[in-house]
């Protein structure tokens, strides 16, 4: 039992920082700071930007460009960047594609995609989700038919994030109709520009267009695309869940957006004093924290698991239901904070202006509070989650 | 004790449902609420034909004199259909002041035309300081012989785009949070000083920032007495409180219904996922929390319309009830419809975000909650 960070993990935390202070890049930071979408181009150059210091794909084996850091100093960097609201990366190419492709890839599959991935050349979207497949994945119905030294590929997925910027869509399609579904699923690389390909926006209710129908009508792929064998697509699956689920829980960015609040509602008038001295509103925040450092420590706990050799497992389900739990309450509390300030709604591109009304930091929180319902929707619903733990820990 | 409507409040709620059905689908709904009017003038002058929007005014101002019972079965439908049209603030929450307290002059310029459904009024009640308290006011009105030169900025006021008229809480006399000193003001939008900054809200609404710079008014401008609008105003709130409560009960039953029906007809592992017990249960919860929320409606719209005592402390729980409630219903109802819940396409996801701006108007589940336990 040891809560402290070695020396060179010291030395390493301050790097970062030092990094922060005076190498992120200022529009971009200015854009965090007040909520402002990045675009394309940013998000790559913030991405470019980390792969030049060697901390963009961390988790990846040395050979393939990554690290062979501890849990602990992966743990830092992911925590300092965050405590100083960096971007998000996008994690489609680098925390799912490219562990597949170095995992199950060939040759000439990991020469063609990987350093492409690594220096967010190429922009990558996951074709999972079907409209009738979405808690039950492996009933998916979009077919890939083998064609000669090609597949055919006809159907619909849906969700899929960010395929208005993608160059290539990793998906899964059923090669084969099988007794057991998962066993006819296969894992397959297609180029977005590919003809055939339809993408069609769904627009959300926080009023952004995030994601995205994505249409397959005899789209031609070659058979050099499928990772690993015909019909391994659900355990590559598998394999992605289970893989890279540190961080899932996204502790710093609690951390960071929890003193945002206190922050805030010091500065907010309340009657006679202000928001943050309300009783009710304090102890929501103070509860608030108490699950926050649980969460923390169950992490810490489950990291330390996975570095004297365990394996995440089912309990990176718990992560993933507490974290973002706790994301829709924060959010959540932000509304609260703003009363009638929370009401006023404006397109996505008039905040940050001087086109809103009230405070800066009322604009984005009403349509953030909207976007975040997703959390226990997407990447297995937390019911889903639920099932999963009462299965797998608690053997139900 | 009895908890059914008399024959005619029977047929009103059957007209409304009635013009919900028929003439208030989602797609024109939609229309109306993306439009720069936000609303359809041909549908208020509709409500005003059939005789809604007097229900609640005293007959002796050319209304029907209804009560909170008649505004309730009112707003109930309209929470079902997501009514854009602006009841709550010109009827609800600004005719009833003036009804109650204004001027035979200030009657007759104003509440014949809000009948007809040809003038448009809001209150301006919050500023960017107040967050729910009624009593924080700043906005000063000083006295300049027989006028009043009227200086603040009104926050979030809700229908001030087509508001023909303003009713502002206006500082007169005292300090920030004295109950006394309180004056309400009618005051015309394009009075000079007066300006607007129009915008949209979360729930398909709108809403602006009013300025005040030097607005010179008469005296009569008032309404009731000088220092007294404190009290008109809470009752106004009151009145208000009990109509989104009403819009929200609607609004409840009209999303656990679908997600019941969605959740019979959504297949996933083989089988309609409303037999996974976890969302069977979540769902008798969102029932339940309505049916309780419905409870506490006509609990407190009775007593209110009777002049109970304690008609404030209902109002307060009331109030408490529907914040938590809405917002359970609201959020699971998103939930349980997965993706399709999130999507600006189906109506799920507006009915949770005037449920969301119903927690918080006229004070949030905290707020009330405090209130509730000092009454
Ligand atoms: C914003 C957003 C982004 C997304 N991005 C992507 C993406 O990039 N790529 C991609 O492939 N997918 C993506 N998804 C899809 C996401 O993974 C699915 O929405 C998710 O799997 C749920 O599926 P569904 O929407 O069909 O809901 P359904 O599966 O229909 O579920 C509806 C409800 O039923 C519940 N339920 C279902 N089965 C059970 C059960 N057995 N027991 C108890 N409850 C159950 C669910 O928890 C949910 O509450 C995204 C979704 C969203 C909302």
């Amino acid at each position: 039992m040891d809560l402290n960070f070695s020396e060179e993990d010291i030395s390493f935390q301050s790097e970062v920082r030092d990094f922060l202070s005076n190498d992120y890049p200022d529009d971009i930071k200015d854009k965090q700071d007040k909520r402002i979408p990045l675009n394309k181009d940013e998000i790559i150059r913030w991405q470019k930007l980390l792969a030049s210091k060697g901390w963009f794909a961390i988790n990846w084996p040395k050979e393939y460009g990554g690290t062979d850091w501890s849990p602990t100093k992966k743990y830092i960097l992911q925590n300092e960047l965050a405590s100083a609201n960096a971007p998000v990366l996008i994690p489609f190419g680098v925390n799912m594609c490219g562990p597949v492709i170095y995992t199950f890839g060939t040759e000439e599959q990991k020469e063609e995609h990987l350093d492409k991935i690594l220096n967010s050349d190429v922009w990558w979207c996951q074709g999972y989700s079907e409209p009738g497949s979405g808690s039950d994945l492996a009933s998916l119905q979009t077919k890939a038919e083998k064609v000669d030294d090609k597949y055919v590929v006809n159907g619909t997925k849906t969700w899929t994030t960010m395929a208005q910027h993608a160059d290539w869509i990793f998906c899964l399609v059923r090669t084969e109709t099988t007794e057991i579904k998962q066993e006819g699923i296969s894992f397959l690389l297609i180029d977005m520009k590919t003809p055939g390909i339809e993408v069609k926006p769904i627009i959300t209710i926080d009023g952004s267009h995030e994601v995205n129908m994505v249409y397959f009508d005899n789209v031609e792929v070659p058979t050099s695309n499928l990772i690993g064998e015909e019909g391994q697509g659900w355990n590559i699956a598998k394999f992605l869940l289970m893989h890279e689920r540190s961080g899932i829980a996204g502790i710093a960015a609690l951390k960071r957006e929890l003193s945002r609040l206190k922050e805030i509602s010091a500065t907010i008038e309340n009657g006679n004093g202000v928001l943050l001295d309300d009783p009710d509103f304090r102890k929501k925040l103070e509860s608030t924290e108490i699950e926050l450092t649980a969460t923390e420590f169950t992490e810490l706990r489950t990291l330390s698991a996975m570095s004297s050799g365990g394996s995440p497992g089912a309990e990176s389900s718990i992560l993933k239901i507490k974290g973002t739990e706790l994301q829709q309450t924060i959010s959540e509390l932000f509304i609260e904070m703003l009363g009638y300030y929370a009401h006023p709604f404006f397109e996505e591109d008039k905040i940050g202006t001087n086109e809103t009304v009230g405070p800066d930091y009322a604009a984005p929180a009403m349509p953030h509070y909207l976007n975040y319902r997703k959390v226990s929707i997407y990447g297995g619903s937390n019911e889903i989650q639920r099932n999963v733990i009462s299965k797998a820990i608690l053997g139900l | 004790m009895d908890f059914n409507f008399n024959e005619e409040q029977s047929l009103i709620q059957g007209q409304v449902s009635q013009f919900i059905q028929r003439d208030y689908d989602w797609e024109k709904r939609q229309e109306l609420s993306n439009s720069e009017r936000g609303f359809s003038d041909e549908n208020w002058k509709q409500f005003g034909e059939l005789g809604w929007l007097g229900i609640s005014i005293s007959e002796a101002s050319g209304g029907f004199g209804g009560s909170s019972l008649d505004t309730m079965i009112i707003m109930e439908e309209f929470g079902k259909g997501l009514v854009v049209e602006p009841f709550l603030e010109t009827i609800v929450l600004s005719a009833s002041i003036i009804d109650e307290a204004g001027s035979q002059q200030q009657k007759d310029e104003v509440l014949n035309k809000v009948i007809e459904g040809n003038l448009h009024l809001a209150t301006a009640f919050s500023e960017p300081q107040s967050r729910f308290n009624l009593e924080d006011v700043v906005t000063t009105g000083t006295k300049q012989d027989d006028s009043y030169v009227i200086n603040g900025f009104k926050s979030v006021v809700m229908n001030g785009p087509a508001a023909d008229k303003f009713i502002v809480s206006v500082r007169t006399s005292g300090s920030q949070s004295d109950n006394e000193g309180i004056t309400l003001f009618l005051v015309d939008s394009d009075q000079k000083g007066v300006s607007k900054r129009d915008y949209s809200t979360v729930d398909g609404r709108k809403a602006c920032e009013l300025t005040l710079e030097d607005v010179l008014v008469p005296s009569d401008a008032i309404i009731g007495k000088e220092g007294n609008g404190l009290g008109l105003l809470k009752e106004s709130i009151n009145k208000g409180i009990l109509a989104v409560s009403a819009e929200a009960v609607g609004a409840m039953e009209v999303l656990y219904k679908t997600t019941v029906e969605y959740t019979k007809t959504r297949e996933q592992f083989g089988q309609a996922i409303g037999k996974f017990q976890v969302l069977q249960h979540r769902m008798v919860d969102m029932f339940m929390e309505y049916e309780q929320a419905k409870s506490l409606l006509y609990m407190a719209t009775i007593k209110h319309s009777e002049g109970a005592k304690d008609a404030d402390k209902a109002i307060a729980g009331l109030k408490y009830h529907i914040g938590k409630a809405g917002k359970f219903v609201g959020q699971q109802s998103v939930q349980l419809h997965g993706g399709m819940g999130v999507t600006d396409e189906l109506n799920v996801g507006h009915y949770f975000k005037r449920l969301t701006t119903i927690g918080t108007i006229f004070g949030n589940s905290d707020y009330h909650l405090t209130k509730y336990s000092k009454l």
